[in-house]
């Protein structure tokens, strides 16, 4: 499994692989909302948390679709099914969601203090923000996970996935926001969102893999 | 070892593509799957490694210990695709495959060096020509033991030179007591091999 996760990062942070496309989505994204929403400082800072979260979560969607139709492609998924009795398939998923959120999410996560000044997030809020994206964001790419595993077959599936996975992303998303908020603005809490967010990462943690390992096995012909 | 099936049935797209195929292949033996294309060959393959559901009958590997528990568990597979990142060199990815399919046998440089490959083994894979891919793809069979290989089309693409060297290889698998079942057009040069035709028939 170790080498899986080490082959998945050489590939990720290698020429090709989508790992910048997500971080200059991101960055797109937040850049251009001062500028629509206009100076309004007191604004920009209500909406800040938010903001951060959808960029980040649009951002982490680009590239899922890859995930495995890459290996579909070249045969390595075959090779991968095979090892079945030796590597649990949901394991192997799990292993490539993870090695993906390391080069495609965790530089969102990383950068978002940055970008949180564009919106004139105040400090404690864009630790909050980061936080809540690190512990937040491995969820969505394990949902990710399985709509990549459904469409693995469809050449063009990129956005099908993002709009078959974005429902189940929404309590991501407003959990994150929540706590993200709760940081800054009394009396709103962040104990209790943040909590129930690690809940929903360590759920879709064991269900996304599961799940997408049995898409998998559907799919193969 | 054994590897046996039964009765066999192969669908794709719901449409039966063969059927009542039987065969039962002991150690050092070999199984050439031959007939024209569409005759079910690959799917036949790809039904024995897991990889496809059995529409009827059954295939069971036996003999293979806890190592090996199933068909699926006891096959290489040498698809059309070669299975390696264009990104990544050739060692890289041997080193991978070896790692993740455990069994290890030969070093990444002992099975290139094998296969011709050995001068290169740092280029990047999606640099080199599809001879030396597949031969890439045939150096996967020896870094990780499997006491069957499933090969479907082996010889697409490589000159005379490493299809007489892959044959080497197989002899020196099938005197391992390994079972081979190759799909191909081509004469393997492999002796004593029994020989399923497809698409006559049945």
């Amino acid at each position: 499994m170790l080498a899986l996760y080490l082959r998945e990062i050489r590939l990720g942070i290698r020429a090709g692989s989508g790992a910048m496309t997500g971080i200059l989505f991101f960055l797109a994204v937040v850049a251009v909302i001062p500028f629509g929403v206009g100076p309004d400082l007191n604004l920009l800072a209500r909406i800040g948390p938010a903001v951060l979260w959808i960029g980040a979560l649009l951002a982490s969607l680009l590239g899922l679709d890859r995930l495995f139709q890459a290996d579909r492609e070249d045969g390595s998924l075959d090779l991968l099914l095979m090892a079945g009795s030796r590597h649990m398939v949901a394991l192997t998923v799990f292993t490539k969601c993870l090695a993906h959120w390391t080069t495609a999410v965790l530089p969102l996560a990383l950068i978002t203090p940055l970008l949180g000044i564009f919106m004139n997030v105040p400090p404690g809020g864009l630790a909050a923000a980061t936080l809540t994206l690190l512990v937040g964001t491995p969820a969505i790419t394990f949902i990710g996970a399985v709509g990549a595993a459904l469409t693995v077959a469809l050449p063009r599936g990129g956005l099908l996935v993002s709009v078959l996975i974005l429902p189940l992303t929404i309590p991501v998303l407003i959990f994150g926001v929540a706590a993200s908020r709760g940081a800054v603005a009394e009396p709103d809490p962040f104990l209790p969102p943040f909590l129930l967010l690690s809940a929903l990462t360590l759920f879709f943690a064991v269900i996304g893999p599961l799940a997408a390992a049995l898409a998998l096995r559907g799919a193969a012909d | 070892m054994r590897l046996a099936a039964e009765n066999l049935s192969g669908e794709r797209g719901g449409e039966t593509v063969f059927s009542g195929v039987s065969f039962a292949l002991g150690q050092s033996e070999t199984l050439l799957v031959t007939g024209p294309n569409g005759a079910g060959k690959s799917t036949l393959l790809r039904i024995i490694a897991g990889l496809l559901p059995v529409a009827k009958g059954h295939v069971a590997f036996s003999g293979g210990g806890e190592i090996f528990p199933d068909a699926g568990a006891a096959c290489h597979y040498l698809g059309h695709l070669n299975g390696m990142k264009p990104a990544l060199s050739i060692e890289e990815n041997l080193v991978f495959w070896r790692d993740f399919l455990g069994e290890e046998r030969l070093s990444p440089l002992e099975a290139l060096e094998i296969v011709g490959l050995g001068e290169i083994a740092h280029l990047p894979f999606g640099y080199l020509s599809t001879g030396q891919r597949r031969r890439t793809a045939i150096a996967r069979l020896l870094v990780s033991y499997r006491p069957v290989w499933l090969l479907d089309e082996p010889t697409a693409g490589l000159d005379r030179a490493s299809e007489a060297q892959f044959a080497e290889v197989m002899r020196a698998h099938l005197s391992a007591g390994g079972i081979i079942v190759a799909a191909t057009h081509l004469p393997l040069g492999l002796e004593g091999t029994q020989e399923l035709k497809m698409g006559a028939g049945n």
